[in-house]
């Protein structure tokens, strides 16, 4: 047992491995940070010493009729220790936690806290433990403060009054202790992101939690937040906190983690330390093959397709609306659009998709100004949708795959004659994307809810690219999805661009960005920056224009 | 106790639940017939007997059935589309009262062509009757539950309203009931001397008919498509609030025909008990044939089986025939029940 966490190794793997990451000088420019100068605290042991097991999950079998969600899965955690989870979406990452939370009860199994027992199936039993968890999607109450949110439902239900005084003593101990800088009386809705993820640890160090799971942290983060929250990780086991840390980013696992286990399909795939690992071994181990990008060959440019200029809307989508966007696609590129949630990427692609209208400014399709259209204008235009969230936009869940794939083009001759429909036509249609597109599913009757993510993606684009449109606005494509199917929407959306189409690719992921794109810009409060060719600014230099520096002169 | 989510059941699981929710209600209500102090047994087999033991019993329940098939098509319709029609009663009204105000002489058209335009215009009344509370729902968000439940009382004080006035019977004693449709506008018996009239076989084309357009149409897609996810279904290009309003047309105008089918068929003229909550029986009737067309037809001869059988039950077991009620109403929250259990497996811990 030599998993020492070793600091050094672990910076290395941050600054230079790391795609996704601003290290050095960026640190000093961005004021959200917490600690600017907070440095890795030392290693709380040295190597080699027996350390007090925490948690301990022993044998966890969970199955869902024939599906086994988990396969007798063992899991160690010591006191101070950084465990990643490692796997691909339905590999059983969220089972486990659900099943060590008591959400879910083991078929075979149990799990031991400090040595003793949890009952399963008991939330309280695990959260008296000493166990907080940190949820991707935030559980704060946006209209109550910082103060109010992490006292909330602490305090005996009798006592008619919050005891803001000692709460407030109590936050700043933690603030101060673990490097979280809160304040305590900000309502939660003036918090940028990072900060709320700041107050759900803290809500959790409140609880006394000793043992900290989070899943996905950095879904939501720009790359410097990031940052600051592997440095409050580090800072926490440092105090002797104990941190399991789900995540399907290899560079994350790398950069954060003491110890990294994979899963596969509901098994234990493999168990490394960190610092004798390769990201390759675990991306091979989490998929249990190699998977590389499909080589971009340069296409000749085509003309300028689409021209949107000062463009702005009026903020029916989520997020922040466009305000006097600029923006130009061009056939046979792809144009990556990076930018943290937010910032006015769901009200472009609502825009182009045809959701929304603007509200001022020119739209330019081949040079002639176009007004804004309807949803079924844009499909009548070539406009190719993949939308940003696939479960609740991209897909009817309760119908089958064929009714799911015809959506977009029921009315046309193919599928339908005097408004009755051909389902012979449309099954016909399911079966060719079914195996144009690799999906894996038993056949066109299924219903799509059952699919993982993975395969309803393959479908959606099956249904956006397969009439071959001109544009395709493909927002957050890639999110959540296992190595095999980002590869392979990669490879469609460069097919499609091979085509001679234009792709407007709309990620978070400035990895996926850089590495796709032949220009980039950056989305921030609704304003687009200058494009930039491909190479021509640094991962850094993005990452600061998505926290908002300097995109005004840029733009 | 919790719940969780399971795969989808087999096609002959999905027949059983229906089954198991008409069991569990048997049950509940044989607790309530032994707290009335009788044997559930002997109940039951007179409820059947007055449902079925008989050609009048039968006859009989299949004339009941005949408003039950139209208002429960009209539910399972806008359900489908998420559309929560809760105000079958009112445009049943509805279209009773066009079919008395046309067809007591204001037509005199021979019967082939008068008995169709009278079900048109009154599919038409209640057609308009649901646009209203649809209108309001996608134009501002006005929820349609409170809305169409509203209408019902509406509709029955309006009606009230005509029965004391314009419509009122000049020959009928003072009663608040309106004259007679003439013998063109009447739809005539299917077994001559029997109660059993045409309404019924209308009915039944009318299960049919909706049952192709759910299936086999572009509307029957989308309207299926908005039920499930509006969203997704926008985003497609489907016009979400286009196919609402045709979703409430097509319901408020089959729910419109039991009214004219009650008139047209049995009463002959319109009073203010046309009907003993058809409209409210007909989600009862939907829901236990999961909304599939057809399965309404077997539902509603189910439940009104169940009425026609507890009345002739309570005259020889001196148990109220409110236990029909009971039992209806308790068929709705078994049938509830077992929809929830199509998706999730009850763990008890």
């Amino acid at each position: 047992m030599a998993a020492k966490p070793p600091g050094g190794v672990r910076a290395a793997a941050l600054g230079v491995s790391s795609g996704a990451d601003i290290s050095g000088k960026g640190r000093r420019a961005l004021p959200q940070e917490p600690h600017p100068a907070a440095s890795l605290p030392p290693s709380p042991q040295g190597g080699g010493e027996h350390r007090e097991t925490v948690l301990r999950l022993q044998g966890i079998t969970k199955r869902f009729g024939a599906l086994v969600a988990n396969d007798s899965i063992s899991l160690d955690l010591a006191r101070g220790e950084i465990v990643a989870l490692l796997g691909e979406n339905g590999a059983g990452k969220t089972t486990l936690m659900n099943i060590l939370f008591g959400h879910y009860v083991a078929d075979e199994g149990g799990v031991e806290a400090f040595g003793r027992p949890l009952p399963p199936g008991d939330p309280r039993a695990a959260l008296d433990a000493g166990i907080g968890m940190v949820h991707q999607h935030f559980t704060l109450a946006e209209n109550m403060t910082v103060l109010e949110n992490i006292a909330l439902g602490t305090q005996a239900l009798w006592r008619p009054r919050l005891d803001r005084a000692a709460a407030r003593a109590r936050i700043a101990k933690l603030s101060a202790d673990f490097g979280l800088a809160a304040e305590p009386d900000a309502p939660v809705a003036s918090l940028s992101v990072g900060e709320r993820q700041r107050v759900e640890i803290l809500k959790a160090l409140y609880r006394d939690a000793k043992i900290l799971i989070l899943d996905e942290p950095t879904a939501v983060l720009t790359p410097s937040e990031s940052e600051a929250l592997f440095r409050t990780l580090k800072l926490l086991v440092g105090q002797g906190l104990s941190i399991i840390f789900i995540s399907h980013k290899l560079n994350e696992v790398t950069a954060v983690s003491d110890r990294v286990l994979v899963l596969r399909g509901g098994k234990l795939a493999g168990e490394r330390p960190t610092a004798a690992t390769s990201r390759a071994e675990l991306a091979a181990l989490m998929v249990g093959q190699d998977v590389a990008l499909p080589p971009i060959v340069d296409v000749p440019y085509g003309g300028r397709i689409l021209v949107l200029d000062e463009v702005s809307t009026g903020g029916k989508s989520s997020g922040a609306p466009l305000d006097r966007a600029a923006l130009t696609l061009r056939g046979g590129e792809i144009f990556g659009l990076a930018g943290v949630s937010g910032n006015g990427q769901a009200a472009l692609a609502a825009l182009l998709s045809g959701s929304e209208p603007s509200t001022a400014g020119d739209i330019l399709l081949d040079g002639e100004k176009h007004r804004p259209w309807s949803t079924r204008e844009a499909l009548d235009l070539g406009i190719g949708r993949i939308p940003e969230d696939r479960h609740a936009v991209g897909t009817i869940g309760d119908m089958t795959v064929a009714e799911n794939l015809i959506a977009e083009s029921y009315r046309s001759e193919r599928f339908s004659r005097r408004g009755f429909l051909d389902w012979g036509a449309a099954r016909t249609f399911a079966r060719e994307i079914i195996a144009d597109y690799d999906v894996k599913c038993p056949s066109p009757d299924t219903r799509i809810r059952l699919l993982s993510g993975g395969n309803m993606q393959k479908l959606i684009l099956g249904r956006a690219l397969d009439p071959e449109p001109r544009i395709v606005v493909a927002n957050q494509p890639t999110r959540g999805l296992d190595v095999g199917a980002v590869a392979y929407v990669h490879a469609k959306l460069i097919e499609a661009r091979g085509r001679g189409a234009a792709v407007l690719l709309i990620s978070e992921d400035l990895e996926e960005i850089v590495a796709l794109s032949d220009r980039v810009a950056v989305i921030f409060k609704g304003r687009i920056s200058a494009p930039s060719k491909r190479g021509e600014r640094s991962v850094r230099e993005l990452g600061e224009l998505m926290a908002g520096h300097g995109l005004e002169a840029a733009a | 106790m919790r719940l969780e989510p399971k795969p989808a059941p087999s096609l002959a699981a999905t027949l059983l639940y229906p089954v198991g929710a008409v069991v569990a209600t048997l049950g509940f209500a044989a607790l309530l017939v032994l707290a009335a102090g009788a044997s559930p047994l002997s109940v039951f087999t007179l409820v059947a007997r007055g449902a079925a033991g008989s050609q009048f019993a039968l006859v009989e329940t299949l004339t009941r059935a005949t408003p039950l098939i139209f208002t429960g098509l009209a539910i399972a319709v806008a359900f489908r589309a998420k559309l929560w029609n809760i105000g079958a009663e009112a445009q049943l009204y509805a279209g009773a009262v066009v079919t008395v105000v046309l067809g007591t002489g204001l037509l005199p058209w021979p019967s082939l062509l008068l008995i169709p335009v009278i079900m048109i215009a009154a599919m038409l009344a209640g057609a308009l009757l649901l646009l209203g509370p649809a209108l309001l729902k996608t134009r501002f968000g006005v929820d349609e539950v409170v809305t169409t439940l509203l209408l019902n009382f509406i509709m029955l004080l309006f009606v009230s309203m005509l029965l004391e006035g314009v419509l009122k019977d000049p020959t009928g004693l003072g009663w608040p009931q309106s004259q007679k449709v003439i013998a063109e506008a009447q739809l005539p018996r299917i077994i001559q001397g029997k109660r059993l009239h045409y309404g019924f076989v209308i009915a039944l084309a009318a299960a049919v008919a909706v049952w192709v357009v759910m299936k086999k149409t572009a509307l029957g897609y989308e309207m299926r498509a908005v039920g499930h996810n509006p969203e997704a279904a926008r985003f497609a290009g489907i016009p979400v609030n286009r196919v609402l309003m045709k979703t409430a047309l097509l319901s408020g105008g089959l729910a419109a025909l039991a009214g004219f089918s009650e008139v047209a068929g049995l009463k002959g003229n319109l009073t203010l008990d046309l009907s003993p909550g058809y409209g409210y029986s007909g989600i009862v009737v939907a829901m236990l044939a999961m909304l599939n067309p057809l399965g309404v037809i077997a539902s509603a001869i189910f439940v009104a089986g169940i009425f026609v059988g507890a009345d002739a039950m309570s005259r020889s077991a001196g148990v109220p025939s409110y236990i029909a009620d009971v039992m209806v109403a308790t068929a709705l929250l078994t049938m509830v029940v077992a929809i929830l259990l199509t998706r999730f497996r009850v763990r008890w811990r």
